[in-house]
């Protein structure tokens, strides 16, 4: 059984103290939701955790199978079993889906096995169809350019394809929900219960409570200036929905407002 | 009076301004028996000897420089020269198209071999070299010899018309339709000046693909030089597949001047891959001449070092109701550097035109750069006529992303950059060809 553990992070963008020092440990199999309001540090955690250069870690460990994954590159971290959803995917011109999902499970392979002569084509495309169909995703999908000239529900069922093809033992869902109408929401989030079990460990980071409605989380915390401030089962992300993060912010402003 | 004022002038520069010249000589050129190549052959020397090597201060030239082109050093190779060289690689010989090659003719230094399967030439299509082709074809060769590309037109033109010893002679005949495609291969290894002159004539309503590429192992300190003349018609309602690879060796200094003329509805899709020289210098232009003629250019190009490649195209419309379209891709590393300049003309009364144009470039090392110069020259006024051009970087966002995937970086480069000239591979409906752009770009990104 593994586990992600962060102890103690710390991390500045431009001189900027973000996360003030965040302690979470989720476990494979578990489903942990990260709340609070915009501006706190969820995303900052997300990036952090998969190693995006522009996030300097001041203190703190993140450890996962025994490693200090902030010592590891950011496709090192991949293959090692975390994910990513991204907010914002990013679009690469010209590299379909498939060739772009073959060439990140052959990147995989190749670490474990460096003798790896890459997923053979038939049992690639069989895997690939089997994932798409999870998601109700047209074929066609597959030679589509990643991203390229996709609608933002199209974008995040493409995050979560990656994720089933990839099938990592800790992902990380980054406003996954955001900008998706109800029936994509509803997709998504039967497509992530899918892939869910025992597994994978997911850390879902979400601004609103309506995707907890699809996707039951074991355990809540919110996030409010930088840290974690509150902790607790499903019932939190309920309380939240019903008074929003105003109590949040009285109970842990330090300097009142106004 | 000895020359004390000679001393003083002769350390000003003014002196300097004495024009360097190659080392060639009337009797380099090849002696034709057939009248119109004599002819043709003697006008180009003239011009060759009346021409200037290319200054910068010349704008076709402005930002290729020939200072360190080791005018005096180049030499002709003599007959079978090639047989104490490296032999051509059997893989430049596979068909990049299709299984199988209908001909192929293979050209080396002083020497030359042909190949024709006989179904073909039943057909009366005609696939043979110069030599052969002024005493067989004289009617053929005087159809298009020197009648799309004149030698006057500069002085790489003049000195590839006066001294091509290896060039080749393509004929369709009408209504004549070729699947298999033919190819050609220049091999060129050693110190030489290599010189061809290539013509193809597609005559009316006729059909062919025709693969040419140039390869030569990289010898640093060879003084190896291409100068090349392509010379096409493409007649009325005749279609021609015409793709140029050249993968010389990183010192070769190569120049081409190629055109291509279309007749009325003719059509010509036209690719180009440049991987290879130290320095090139290629005019490519399209003549729409007929009305409803279409032509296509597309280009590819990856350099890495200190190679410089420029590419100066022109899209010619002087008929009504002509297409062109022309995108050129490239990648740059290094300290390479890349020119495109591209220029369509419309010229009055070519109503009804439609021209496009697109540069596009990628940058992938500090100390590269790309110069892309678009130009429009319009004389209608019903035409509809756009251009791009763009430069790039490879940017960290979209590496990011692959990265978090458990791609390396290496890798997630490689990706980018082949979904870069994804569109240019899209244009290329032969497997073969595309595989061959693939390895070199896999090649260049890998070291």
């Amino acid at each position: 059984m593994s586990e992600l553990v962060i102890k103690n992070l710390q991390v500045s963008i431009d001189d900027n103290e973000i996360l003030k020092g965040v302690n979470l440990t989720v476990k494979q199999g578990e489903i942990h939701a990260l709340m609070g309001p915009n501006g706190t540090g969820k995303s900052t955690l997300a990036y952090t955790l998969m190693g995006h250069p522009h996030y300097k870690v001041t203190a703190g460990e993140v450890w996962f199978k025994e490693e200090n994954i902030l010592e590891m590159k950011p496709d090192e971290r991949a293959r090692k079993g975390i994910f990513l959803a991204f907010q914002y995917p990013v679009a690469i011109p010209g590299v379909t889906v498939a060739n772009f999902l073959r060439t990140a499970m052959n990147a995989r392979r190749k670490a474990q096995n460096p003798e790896d002569k890459g997923i053979p084509l038939p049992e690639f495309r069989k895997l690939l169809k089997e994932k798409m169909d999870i998601l109700q995703m047209d074929h066609v999908f597959a030679g589509r350019y990643l991203n390229d000239g996709f609608s933002g529900g199209e974008k995040k069922r493409a995050e979560i394809l990656q994720m089933a093809t990839l099938e990592p033992e800790i992902a990380i869902l980054d406003e996954t929900d955001s900008g998706l109408d109800i029936d994509a929401l509803r997709i998504v989030a039967e497509g992530v219960n899918t892939l869910t079990g025992p597994d994978m460990g997911v850390l879902i980071i979400t601004h609103y409570q309506r995707l907890l409605n699809y996707i039951k989380p074991d355990f809540v915390h919110v996030m409010y200036n930088g840290l974690i401030v509150e902790s607790g089962g499903p019932e939190l992300a309920l309380k939240l929905e019903d008074q929003g993060y105003d109590w949040i912010r009285e109970k842990y402003d330090s300097v009142p407002v106004g | 009076m000895p020359g004390k004022p000679k001393v003083v002038v002769s350390k000003t520069r003014r002196t300097r301004v004495i024009e360097r010249d190659f080392a060639f000589t009337n009797s380099d050129v090849p002696i034709a028996k057939n009248k119109s190549l004599a002819s043709y052959r003697a006008q180009a020397w003239e011009a060759f000897k009346r021409l200037p090597i290319p200054k910068t201060t010349e704008e076709p030239w402005r930002r290729t420089d020939l200072r360190k082109l080791p005018v005096e050093s180049f030499v002709l190779p003599a007959e079978g020269a090639y047989k104490d060289l490296a032999p051509v690689p059997k893989d430049l010989l596979k068909p990049l198209i299709a299984d199988q090659h209908g001909g192929q003719i293979v050209f080396m230094p002083g020497g030359v071999k042909v190949e024709l399967e006989d179904s073909i030439s039943k057909q009366g299509v005609i696939f043979t070299d110069l030599e052969t082709a002024q005493e067989k074809h004289p009617d053929l060769l005087s159809r298009i010899l020197g009648e799309v590309v004149k030698p006057e037109e500069g002085k790489f033109a003049a000195l590839a018309g006066a001294l091509a010893h290896n060039g080749l002679l393509l004929y369709v005949p009408k209504g004549v339709q070729i699947e298999q495609p033919l190819h050609s291969v220049y091999w060129g290894p050693g110190a030489f000046a290599h010189i061809s002159h290539i013509l193809v004539l597609v005559d009316e309503g006729a059909s062919i693909t025709y693969v040419h590429e140039s390869a030569s192992p990289t010898e640093p300190d060879s003084s190896t030089m291409h100068v090349g003349i392509v010379e096409i018609k493409v007649e009325a309602g005749a279609n021609l597949k015409f793709v140029e690879l050249q993968s010389w060796g990183k010192h070769v200094w190569n120049f081409s001047h190629e055109r291509a003329r279309l007749g009325r509805d003719a059509n010509l899709d036209w690719i180009f891959g440049a991987i290879g020289s130290r320095l090139t210098k290629n005019f490519s232009e399209l003549d729409l001449a007929g009305q409803g003629s279409n032509g296509r250019m597309s280009g590819f190009y990856f350099t890495d070092g200190n190679q410089h490649l420029d590419h100066d195209t022109q899209q010619n419309h002087f008929a009504p109701n002509t297409t062109s379209d022309l995108l050129f891709k490239g990648a740059l590393k290094g300290k390479s550097r890349s020119v495109w300049q591209g220029m369509i003309y419309v010229a009055p009364g070519a109503q009804k035109t439609d021209g496009y144009q697109a540069n596009r470039n990628l940058i992938l090392d500090e100390q590269a750069r790309a110069d892309s110069i678009p130009g429009l020259e319009i004389l209608a006024d019903d035409v509809r006529c756009t251009h791009g051009a763009t430069i790039g970087n490879l940017e960290e966002e979209p590496l990011f992303y692959l990265k978090s995937r458990g791609i390396p970086q290496e890798e997630a480069e490689r990706l980018v950059v082949e979904g870069f000239f994804d569109p240019i591979m899209q244009r290329i409906p032969f497997e073969g060809v595309r595989a061959r752009f693939q390895s070199a770009i896999l090649e260049k990104m890998l070291k």
